[in-house]
């Protein structure tokens, strides 16, 4: 990779750093009488924000409270990050153009696994209800949006990335474009993308 | 793959991730918009000087107390106190307004208040008295629009939780009660998992002296261990019939929230009360024990008197057949509520997602096809095809309770979507919504549950204040919502303030109430034991340790004002009489260490403070009302020496 690249990566790599400091996911309930807002947030190791409010308000529709020791996910995801910051740093410290696409390739893994986890999550939530609820609206399902915003009775429901997860896809991001520059430069050169070069360029 | 293809694919993903990250950033919540609009301002303004096209009674709520309001300006006038004492002007501190607060269970200086209702004459308020309720410990009071001021309260007994209370019948002729919370009748000490076979409720029927306004508790009807929550009369063909919701038929004794919330149906109980006055006049009840308060304020004598009641006549359903129906009605119905023609019935079902509405034509078919799912304790239940007239399809969530316009519309108030939902009746269609702030209970348009409303304004009375004012720490006021209702749409036009929690209100013209207020109290009419009507009768008398002073107030001074020979452990009774006739001219009295309320006496009227003196000493007393320029100067003393001193009792005014 060409020197600024390898920085790119590097800083893309270092970036995710934050977060183990920053929220990776927001969930904001609006409603007519809470015009404020409602808020709760996905960390690396725990939920934030009103999560006790939300449960009192979920009781109405007889949806499990949420407890963050019902997701073995904020024990394990810590250390998904950390693979990811340890391999990244492999990546810069080794230099090879394939092994970066590995390492997007695995990022691009954790990342669906993460949403697809995520999904089931709010699936079983939204879908397992106690039938003995006080509210009932027939047909009726409180699943929040994966990413967007739903209208849950008097919820608006809104799901996006925070600070967090937005610098996680955008790691990814600059992964993934450092990876396609240097294919791209690579072609140029009358290489494969993946092809190594019999003597690499020092840095 | 090739690496070729591999290195292809890459590309592929940058304008992806680009995209991806563009929605991420989109559809992010934004402010709401609540500001009234065009010209709002001057269609509330009411010019200094200029009087309100409305009195607005709003019940207090936890305050115990009525509001009075001025609509459109929503301008507070005064607060009626009524089942809590307040120390302002004495009520529930002075020997002649603490009889109005006694109860079966002794004194009690306050209650929760819920429906304020106007007495109608042939289905309209006539303005003359406001009937009220207290749900903790039941009971409802008379103000008379006279005074403003309460004038009686009747103790319900063989209840609890007094929320159905008190709705007229179209010419006043009943005033009704209910228990939200059923107990055991009679009371008696049974384990509380024996709800089902221990726990009744009833509904009252409080007859009213045309006249007079006095009431009088003419009969209960014993019915299951429901929770009957809110009521309205029938009014024109309807006439004669009372309708109650009732709630919790699942009959749960704990976690209702969940357990009371099971059943589809619940019910709408129709009272035949003319049928219950035959069944009355043949005999065809039982007496059972009860005691009961009446207690009753001559406003002659400026005091109140307590009578203790023993008995009471009950109906019970099984035995006297067709004095009361079931209407099945969705989720845990609020309120019932009979439009102006007397022809439908609106139910409130709080946690369904249709505003049901019933049929009293087709509601006195099914009764004489006896078209009935069941019976319950000799209470047939409807069938709900036979009696539904249409329902209102999804109008919003949380429906409460319905008020109308007279001109073909009713709007439901939303608790959960927090909105008034304006639908028309006979097609059923929802034309208007309009969203309050925040989370409204009842709705009140003046005139609004009678057979002519005026429509034209809405009152909201919501539950949720939160940012609508300047934050006042956690404990803030309620908020009320003017909205005008005279176009096809809704539009706010006003917040304002209330007290307590308002739960219901009523509203008249108020050219209707206003000629009738009184200003003076007259005094040559004052008939009060220690009234004194010159001031050449004020006096001071002992009795034993008992010390009654004679006193009177007039602008500047008492009579008399200078008191010696009082002794320590001696029971003080300043009797002042407000010499005055001038309107708005009240007097205060308030005397140094008093460990109760001041008086606030109002001209013409007798009013008693009760002091014991524990010290020795020169103790003052002045009026507390700002009066006249030398209010400042109106003042007086009186000296308390040690138990056995040999000062006389002597007293005076203007003698150096």
């Amino acid at each position: 990779m060409r020197p600024v690249m390898r920085l790119l990566v590097l800083a893309a790599v270092v970036a995710l750093g934050l977060l183990f400091v920053l929220p990776l996911w927001r969930i904001t309930l609006q409603a007519p009488q809470y015009p404020e807002g409602v808020v709760m947030e996905i960390w690396l190791r725990e939920f934030r924000g009103q999560i006790d409010l939300i449960n009192g308000l979920n009781h109405y529709i007889g949806m499990r409270p949420i407890r963050q020791e019902d997701f073995p996910e904020f024990a394990i995801m810590p250390w998904l990050i950390l693979g990811l910051i340890g391999s990244g740093l492999l990546v810069v410290l080794l230099n090879r153009r394939w092994l970066l696409g590995v390492w997007n390739a695995l990022f691009a893994l954790i990342i669906l696994i993460g949403l697809a986890d995520f999904y089931r999550w709010g699936y079983e939530y939204g879908h397992n209800l106690d039938p003995r609820a006080p509210i009932k609206v027939p047909g009726m399902s409180y699943q929040p949006p994966l990413i967007g915003s739903k209208q849950l009775l008097n919820f608006t429901a809104y799901s996006y990335p925070a600070a967090g997860g937005l610098i996680a896809f955008a790691s990814f991001l600059v992964g993934t474009a450092v990876f396609t520059a240097e294919c791209l430069y690579a072609r140029k050169q009358g290489l494969l993308c993946l092809e190594r070069r019999a003597t690499l360029p020092t840095a | 793959m090739t690496a070729r293809t591999l290195s292809r694919t890459a590309l592929w993903l940058l304008p992806v991730c680009v995209a991806s990250i563009a929605i991420f950033l989109s559809g992010c919540p934004g402010p709401k918009q609540t500001v009234a609009t065009g010209d709002a301002a001057s269609l509330v303004y009411v010019p200094p000087g200029q009087y309100d096209e409305f009195y607005a009674f709003l019940s207090g709520g936890f305050s115990g107390q009525v509001t009075v309001y001025g609509l459109p300006s929503g301008r507070l006038f005064k607060i009626i106190p009524v089942f809590a004492v307040h120390p302002e002007n004495g009520y529930g501190y002075t020997p002649e307004t603490q009889p109005l607060l006694m109860t079966s269970y002794g004194f009690i200086p306050w209650d929760d208040t819920h429906h304020p209702e106007l007495s109608q004459t042939d289905g309209v308020p006539d303005g003359r008295w406001l009937f009220i309720n207290s749900n903790n410990t039941p009971r409802v009071a008379r103000i008379d629009l006279r005074t403003f001021e309460t004038v009686e309260i009747l103790e319900i007994p063989n209840s609890a939780g007094n929320h159905a209370s008190p709705f007229v019948t179209q010419n006043t002729e009943y005033v009704v009660a209910s228990t939200r919370f059923s107990v055991p009748i009679p009371q008696k000490d049974v384990p509380i998992a024996t709800y089902k076979q221990n726990f009744n409720g009833t509904i009252s029927f409080i007859k009213v002296d045309p006249q007079t306004g006095r009431m009088e508790l003419a009969f209960q009807i014993l019915v299951p261990g429901y929770n009957y929550d809110l009521s309205h009369a029938g009014k024109g063909p309807s006439h004669g019939w009372a309708f109650f919701t009732a709630y919790n038929t699942e009959q749960a004794h704990t976690l209702l929230e969940v357990n009371a919330s099971q059943h589809d149906k619940d019910f709408i109980a129709a009272v035949n009360w003319k049928k219950a006055e035959e069944y009355l006049a043949q005999g065809k009840y039982r007496e059972m024990p009860a005691e009961y308060y009446h207690n009753v304020y001559d406003e002659r004598k400026h005091m109140a008197t307590s009578r203790v009641l023993t008995k009471v006549k009950v109906l019970i359903p099984s035995e006297c057949p067709g004095i009361i129906y079931y209407l099945p009605t969705p989720k845990s119905p609020h309120g019932v509520d009979v439009d102006p023609s007397g022809e439908y019935i609106v139910a409130g079902g709080k946690l369904a997602t249709v505003i049901p509405v019933h049929s009293f034509s087709k509601m006195l078919k099914a009764i004489e096809e006896r078209q009935f799912d069941t019976i319950i304790d000799g209470i047939p239940v409807l069938k709900y095809d036979a009696v539904i007239a249409g329902e209102v399809k999804t109008p919003g969530l949380g429906p409460l309770h319905t008020e109308f316009d007279g001109k073909g519309y009713a709007y439901t108030s939303h608790f959960v979507s927090s909105e008034v939902v304006k639908w028309k009746l006979g097609t059923w269609e929802v034309v208007d919504r309009i969203p309050t702030y925040y989370s409204l209970g009842h709705i009140m348009i003046p005139g609004g549950d009678s057979r002519k409303p005026w429509g034209k304004y809405l009152v909201a009375m919501n539950k949720i204040t939160k940012d609508r004012y300047l934050p006042t720490g956690p404990e803030l006021v309620q908020s009320a919502q003017l909205i005008d209702i005279s176009g096809e749409k809704m539009r706010l036009l006003l917040d304002f303030p209330t007290l307590g929690e308002p739960h219901y209100a009523q509203a008249i013209p108020a050219e209707i109430v206003m000629k009738n207020s009184l200003k003076v109290y007259p005094l040559q009419e004052n008939a009060h034991p220690y009234a004194v009507k010159s001031p050449e009768q004020a006096r001071v008398e002992r009795k034993g340790n008992e010390v009654h002073v004679y006193m009177t107030a007039v602008r500047t001074h008492f009579r008399p004002d200078n008191i010696e020979g009082i002794q320590v452990g001696d029971k003080v009774y300043f009797h002042v009489t407000n010499l005055e006739q001038d309107w708005d001219i009240p007097h205060g009295f308030a005397i140094l260490g008093s460990n109760t309320a001041e008086l606030l006496i109002m001209p013409g009227q007798t009013k008693t403070l009760v002091w014991e003196p524990k010290k020795p000493g020169v103790y003052p007393f002045y009026c507390t009302d700002f009066c006249s320029a030398l209010h400042q100067e109106m003042q007086g003393y009186v000296r308390v020496s040690p138990r056995g001193a040999n000062v006389p009792l002597t007293y005076g005014t203007g003698t150096e």
